[in-house]
């Protein structure tokens, strides 16, 4: 017993160049079900044999893509479309990867905006770096310490 | 305490991820899911296997037609039809759509092929379905030939009530069939309630089809 169907042979259908170049288009947009990974152009599958065939009489009859992706659909569901509708089901799908981008952009900038309010409020802190004579002024914390050396100096350098 | 939250957000994305990732693990790729499932079965009309092969209908098959007519298997509904009655197929019509042949009653549809091996594995769970009476099951032998169905069906038994060929696998293509063997299970309102894909086992019979036959309130 040889696991495959009884061949039938399909009656070719005749089509114009148009009629061609959009077959060619449309199979690539559909998903072999037998094997998966192949579209329904390059899979050599029974099924999809017949499939093509019945697209090909559809677009001889004059059937627009939107009605045979919807005859396809009906008959084997979204799975059957490489490229998914966007509906409730397949909305994380589509949305998913945008909504990632926004919340890790979201993070980092609530993170920034937290580090710059750190160190406004307590410099030094925020980036962990301690003030260096090379930066300019210096920190009031360190200016204070400063002034209260001095004082101890003078106290010590003129004891009254 | 904010620290400890803090800490546990990587620990939750990762539970997530992992998951998300386990959900996939226990899944079959294979199994798509059918947008069939509560709507109205195809109303396709086919070929009754007996109609194309009237040259050689066995006395066999008559004796298990007339059984499964005794037991009140045998399609019903179809009002003041004669075909309805007729299991031998002289004086039914060429062809016979399922779905009206069975409205109002809870009924499956086999397909398969006598060039599918998965069906023949199958095969003993559906004889002894049948022999059980539970329901009817209509064969929907898939691209094959009458030649061919009928030598199976004298070989491994016979537990359709009706047999349809779909020669040029069209109504396999109504039924989103993709792999033969495939199960529907239709309701008396003429809705599809299951599908199974891939031969059917004891644990599909057990843990789904029996329940929902209960469900759906099949003598």
């Amino acid at each position: 017993m040889s696991d495959k169907p009884v061949p039938n042979p399909l009656a070719p259908v005749a089509l114009n160049e148009a009629q061609t170049e959009r077959l060619r288009r449309l199979y690539g947009e559909i998903r072999c079900l037998v094997c998966q990974n192949q579209s329904l152009a390059d899979s050599a599958a029974d099924l999809a044999v017949d499939l093509r065939h019945e697209v090909q009489l559809q677009i001889a009859q004059g059937s627009s893509d939107t009605q045979i992706k919807r005859w396809l659909v009906d008959r084997y569901g979204d799975f059957v479309l490489y490229r998914p509708p966007l509906q409730p089901s397949t909305a994380l799908l589509w949305v998913g990867p945008f909504a990632a981008l926004g919340a890790g952009a979201l993070i980092w900038t609530i993170v920034q905006r937290r580090r710059k309010r750190a160190e406004a409020e307590v410099p030094g802190i925020g980036r962990g770096t301690a003030p260096s004579p090379s930066t300019g002024a210096p920190s009031p914390a360190l200016a204070s310490q400063a002034n209260r050396l001095e004082r101890a100096r003078q106290l010590l350098s003129h004891p009254d | 305490m904010s620290r400890w939250i803090r800490a546990s957000i990587p620990l939750a994305v990762f539970l997530l991820i992992a998951w998300f990732l386990l959900q996939g693990l226990h899944r079959n790729p294979r199994e798509i899911p059918s947008p069939l499932i509560d709507r109205p079965a195809p109303l396709a009309a086919l070929e009754r296997l007996q109609n194309l092969e009237h040259h050689l209908a066995s006395a066999s098959q008559a004796v298990a037609t007339a059984s499964l007519q005794g037991s009140g298997l045998a399609p019903t509904g179809v009002a003041a039809s004669p075909s309805v009655s007729d299991g031998i197929g002289t004086s039914a019509p060429s062809s016979s759509s399922p779905a009206a042949l069975y409205a109002g009653k809870v009924w499956m549809l086999n397909v398969w092929g006598s060039w599918c091996s998965g069906c023949q594995l199958e095969h003993p769970l559906l004889n002894a379905l049948a022999a059980e009476r539970l329901l009817p099951i209509v064969g929907l032998a898939w691209k094959d030939s009458p030649a061919q169905a009928r030598q199976w069906l004298d070989r491994l038994g016979n537990p359709y009530s009706l047999v349809l060929m779909d020669l040029d696998g069209k109504a396999a293509i109504d039924w989103g069939v993709y792999g033969a063997p495939e199960t529907f299970v239709i309701d008396a309102r003429g809705m599809v309630r299951f599908k199974h894909v891939g031969p059917l086992s004891d644990e599909v019979v057990r843990g789904q089809l029996r329940p929902l036959l209960a469900r759906l309130g099949a003598s």
